[in-house]
């Protein structure tokens, strides 16, 4: 009767606590949910960004319909988690979210340090800088004394101190935690220069109050291979993930894409066969359906189709393929075969 | 002699010095008594000068009234206009009331909005029988109406038919947002933390060592760490100290943030209004043969509360100043609503007049408890006051 | 739970379990098994999902490299030093707005707090409404508008106000001249403490000496000679060993100098200009609860309403304003950490949030962040306790 606060609040935690069941593998625990819960990045436009009605779209947010389609057949199956650059990490090691399909850059600390595997690279990037025409400067290498903009706790910030140093220059930085006011102080004049990966500055650029008047500068100041991740430790998960990006890639390179995907099932190509589950058990090694692949094909799309649609050369953001073109095409994406 | 007395007649009184009474009076008295009154006026108004006006010509005179979009902001040469933009607040107004829920569900809200006012006008009657346990009752039972409004009663699974269009669908706790978010925080922050703030004074007045220790443990590790990182555990961090697999709502985990928070601040408060009760008091409620939580509920706890009523309203008044914080860890309350509209690519740019507005919103909020509060004071003044 | 007293004091040999004794005991038992229990199971859990998960633990990442810059730091820093370095910018940055906020912040509450209860109508009225309107804003909300007005009212570096040659203010904060210092300098801070010093042993025998023989000494302006005329004397004698470094445009921002941030002014800004509403508040009740006698006692022993106040009241008020001040200057000093928002590099944003973002390792960053304000809220505690006590002791 007495001062029980502390019990109480105890009580209410074990009560909440006890509700759920014990450690799962995440695939259990995602069918048994029903859904996937993807941590994606709060506003950025092609990548992820919400409509006023709440609406997801963008390049990261059909990677994780493309994993609710190999996972369910249903491409709406997922609960998109905005996180800022810093809670992101927690986020995912914390278990709120099952990935991240966040512009996240591969590094090596990442993956062994704070326990999380990288999925694959769906998209290769590098940073870049955007500054506004007024002051005339043509590189990156003209910004001496430059007061810099940039989005905290990311590899961007380190990158542009290692650029700075190695290039002897002296620099200010400003720095803050979400990309919005980020942009907010560079469109109102705190810095001369923004900087992030150039898929990003392409995307907020459309975001700023005069797009026309900023230019992106043409240097490509690091290697930031972005790609979704999940926490180290459920090798099912992980495959499932690695494997619905490159089920994408492959069909691209097979020439399968959403529209000619129920003819190709008819198609006499043993990989396109294998692909689509007209042979093999391929779904089943990952505990899935083996219509896995033609689902996300079909709902979805391939690499290629997401590409388009979201970032290329035909939307706002404008970014033509560059590295991110087939091997075959002479870029840099390369998926292993299924077999 | 005659008897005509002559009647000794007082004249009127002559008017005061014409410099003591009315309008120069009264500015004599006030604004110019002596020099360095004079000095001080003339600065004040000064002051007044430079602010005044240039804030009345931007809010008012030369604001923005009517628009259909951005554009009737700014001028031709696309630059903005020197007034104040009300038009985006015109626009953004649902988003800043509701934050993202569903745009057709929003008169869920409303009739919660409603119902608050219809459960608790009964008591403002003076004489309402059963009027503490009406309210006891209500303040218990609102909670759980507003809840269900807010989050509906039917959970489709995803995909189903209806789960975009049923009227009663639930709507998950992140899509809810604007003004009704901050209020529903600030509420249950409010209702919870008072309750624990009680035990937790009691717990630091105990005579039982472990218990007194552990409240004031308690107590002062929440009000020496700002309520930033307590939100910030409580937001990221938590998940990590639960079994794997387990997980609670990302609002749930915050109010626990909110309220624990609050209550150490409360416990603080009512302690001070413990300490003012007389010792006498616990005695005869002693000789009553009183037991302590009978001794606590019936004599002490009605004193001491009423006696810093001005100080919990205006716990809660920090309580809900505080709710502003929950916008740095990525919740649209009211503060993240008005930041959201900020970033609009249709409205970039006008950013002063959301947070003008938000500023006015609290105020009236903040201002309207404090008036309640001084209210109350004079009313359940009952002379412990020394004056 | 009718506990019949007549009973208890009349049987010994009522059972345990109604003896309030050992109810309290058992009680007692019970909350320690349950929080210690409760402890227990989330640091198990803590441990079990970091084990599960590999997340690295521990305070090893202290001493690696951050490979990120700081905007502001008061201490030599630049992105090769480490995280444990980092966290010394971030602690000293917050450190540095609450120092400067609880001065400022005092000084406004005193004079708002007087001004409140000046006889002059319209000081007073603009007193109180500056505290309603101020104290009634969360302060979040005001930080940010502080920021975005100060951002938009100021021009890009190229076109700075100039306020002759020596300060220039443009949107990239405040630059000022800073005096770098040569050898021999050292002399003028060690004039500086031991003016210091004198003053307070002058004060002292001033006082002794009045209460002996009623003479005066005119303390104010000797305190003053000693405090800066003394540092100045030595500076000339040495033969000024500083020079002035000033800023000049260079580029696309000022080079040299000192600058204050916009971050930095709009955060302390609005930190005075909240704090130093609610310490007006405190300091206007300080006030009022002074017996208005002691003024009229005042005024009849000669006393003019400056001394009046000064000598009489004050000190008297003090008492009540000195426990609320504390907890003022708490607030202020835990209500920086809302710099996060604006961007200023205090503790929270560099530690909590940019160095546990790089290491990840959220439980130490939480725990370091939360412990450093702990103790700083702990000694500011303990300290005005300390200086309480000291003026209460006054009383007779």
């Amino acid at each position: 009767m007495k001062k029980l606060s502390v019990i109480a609040a105890g009580a209410a935690l074990i009560a909440f606590a006890a509700g759920d069941a014990q450690a799962q593998a995440t695939l259990d625990a995602i069918k048994k949910r029903g859904q996937v819960i993807c941590g994606v990045s709060q506003s950025l436009p092609g990548f992820a960004n919400p409509d006023a009605q709440g609406n997801w779209a963008g390049f990261d947010v059909d990677m994780c319909r493309a994993i609710s389609a190999a996972i369910f057949g249903d491409a709406k199956r997922v609960k998109f988690v905005p996180t800022t650059a810093k809670e992101r990490f927690t986020a995912l090691q914390s278990g709120e979210v099952d990935l991240l399909a966040r512009n996240t850059t591969w590094t090596m600390s990442r993956d062994v340090q704070l326990g999380f595997d990288f999925a694959g690279i769906n998209f290769y990037d590098g940073q870049g800088f955007m500054a506004k025409k007024s002051l005339g400067v043509k590189s990156a290498l003209e910004l001496k004394g430059a007061t810099v903009c940039t989005q905290t706790g990311t590899t961007t910030e380190q990158n542009l101190a290692d650029f700075f140093r190695s290039n002897k220059m002296e620099y200010k930085v400003v720095a803050m935690e979400k990309n919005d006011e980020v942009l907010a102080a560079y469109d109102s004049g705190r810095c001369d220069v923004f900087t992030t990966d150039r898929s990003g500055l392409a995307a907020d650029r459309t975001k700023l109050k005069v797009p026309n008047d900023h230019v992106i500068l043409p240097e490509v100041i690091s290697k930031e291979p972005l790609g979704p991740l999940s926490r180290h430790g459920d090798n099912n998960w992980n495959d499932i993930i690695r494997w619905s990006f490159f089920a994408m890639l492959n069909a691209e390179e097979l020439g399968v894409d959403s529209k000619n995907v129920d003819e190709m099932k008819k198609s006499a190509n043993p990989e396109i066969k294998r692909l689509l589950g007209v042979e093999g058990d391929f779904g089943k090694m990952l505990n899935l359906d083996n219509a896995w692949a033609y689902n996300i094909i079909k709902l979805v799309g391939n690499y290629g189709e997401t590409y388009e649609k979201n970032v290329g050369p035909n939307t706002p953001i404008g970014l033509s393929r560059g590295v991110n073109a087939l091997w075959s095409k002479g870029g840099l994406q390369y998926a292993p075969p299924i077999r | 002699m005659t008897t005509a007395t002559e009647t000794h007649q007082q004249k009127a009184d002559l008017p005061p010095p014409a410099a003591t009474v009315g309008i120069v009076g009264w500015l004599r008295e006030n604004l110019f008594g002596s020099v360095p009154s004079t000095i001080l006026t003339l600065l004040a108004a000064y002051i007044l000068y430079l602010v005044v006006p240039p804030l009345v010509s931007w809010s008012i005179i030369n604001a923005t009234w009517t628009g259909a979009d951005s554009n009737a902001c700014k001028l031709a040469d696309g630059a903005r206009k020197d007034g104040a933009c009300w038009i985006y607040i015109q626009a953004w107004i649902g988003g800043y009331m509701y934050g993202l829920y569903p745009y057709d569900l929003r008169w869920r809200i409303d009739i919660a909005a409603v119902l608050a006012v219809v459960m608790f006008a009964p008591l403002a009657i003076k004489r309402l029988p059963y009027k503490d346990l009406y309210g006891i009752a209500v303040i218990l039972l609102y909670p759980v109406v507003a809840y269900f409004m807010f989050k509906g009663f039917i959970d489709f699974a995803p995909g189903a038919p209806g789960s975009t269009d049923h009227p009663w669908r639930v709507v998950q706790t992140d899509k809810w947002g604007g003004l009704a978010l901050t209020l529903l925080i600030a509420s249950v922050g409010i209702i919870a933390s008072l309750p624990l703030g009680v035990l937790l004074a009691l717990g630091r007045r105990s005579t039982m060592p472990i218990v007194s220790t552990f409240s004031v443990l308690f107590i002062e590790l929440w009000r020496g760490v700002p309520l930033i990182t307590v939100l910030f555990m409580s937001s990221v961090m938590l998940p990590l100290f639960l079994p794997e697999g387990v997980n609670f709502d990302k609002l749930l985990r915050a109010l626990i943030g909110v309220t624990l928070f609050s209550a150490a601040y409360m416990a603080e408060v009512i302690r001070g209004g413990l300490q003012a009760i007389p010792k006498g008091q616990y005695e005869a409620a002693m000789a009553l043969g009183l037991n302590y939580p009978r001794m606590m509920a019936l004599i002490v706890l009605p004193q001491a509360l009423r006696y810093v009523i001005p100080n919990i309203v205006n716990t809660f008044i920090g309580l809900f100043k505080d709710t502003t914080l929950v916008a740095i860890i990525g919740m649209f309350d009211l503060l993240g609503a008005i930041q959201l509209g900020n970033a609009d690519p249709k409205w970039l740019g006008f950013s002063i007049e959301g947070y003008a507005f938000a500023a006015v919103l609290y105020f009236v909020f903040c201002y309207g408890m404090s008036r309640y509060s001084q209210h109350l004071e004079r009313k359940l003044h009952t002379g412990h006051k020394k004056r | 739970m009718a506990v019949d007293v007549r009973d208890t004091a009349r049987a010994p040999e009522t059972p345990f379990w109604l003896d309030a004794r050992y109810r309290a005991i058992m009680f007692q038992v019970i909350l320690l098994v349950l929080v210690v229990g409760f402890a227990g199971y989330i640091f198990y859990n803590t441990y079990q999902n970091l084990q599960r998960r590999g997340i690295a633990s521990g305070f090893d990442f202290l001493g690696s490299t951050a490979g990120f810059d700081i905007i502001m730091h008061l201490v030599p820093y630049a992105a090769s030093e480490s995280f444990g370095r980092a966290l010394l910018v971030g602690l000293l940055n917050t450190l540095a707005v609450a120092a400067i906020g609880i001065v400022l912040a005092t000084i406004l509450g005193f004079v708002v707090g007087v001004a409140r209860l000046s006889r002059n109508w319209l000081i007073s009225r603009i007193a109180s409404i500056y505290i309603e309107v101020i104290r009634n804003i969360p302060l979040l909300l005001q930080i940010i508008f502080w920021y975005q007005v100060l951002g938009k009212s100021t021009p890009g570096p190229r076109q700075s106000i100039d306020i002759g040659g020596l300060f220039f203010i443009n949107n990239r904060g405040l630059y000022m001249p800073a005096p770098v210092t040569e050898p021999g300098f050292w002399l003028t801070p060690v004039a500086f403490a031991a003016g210091v010093v004198a003053t307070i042993v002058m004060h002292r025998w001033a006082r002794a000496r009045q209460m002996a023989t009623g003479q005066q000494f005119p303390v104010l302006w000797t305190a003053l000679g000693l405090i800066f005329g003394l540092p100045i004397l030595v500076l000339l004698v040495t033969g000024m060993p500083f020079h002035w470094d000033y800023p000049k445009l260079q580029g696309f921002n000022f080079s040299g100098g000192m600058v204050l941030i916009p971050e930095f002014i709009s955060l302390t800004f609005a930190l005075v200009i909240y704090t130093g509403a609610f310490i007006g508040e405190n300091v206007r009740a300080g006030i009022m609860a002074v017996n208005h006698g002691q003024t009229e006692a005042s005024y009849a022993l000669g006393l003019r309403p400056g001394p009046t106040l000064r000598l009489v009241v004050i000190p008297q008020a003090m008492r009540v304003i000195i426990p609320p001040l504390t907890s003022q200057y708490l607030n202020l000093t835990k209500n920086s950490s809302l710099a996060t928002a604006i961007g200023y590099p205090d503790l929270v944003a560099v530690f909590a949030g940019t160095v546990l973002n790089q290491t990840g390792q959220a439980v130490e960053c939480i725990a370091i962040t939360m412990g450093v304000y702990l103790f700083l809220s702990l000694t500011t505690s303990v300290f005005m306790n300390w200086f309480n006590r000291r003026v209460a002791l006054k009383e007779r």
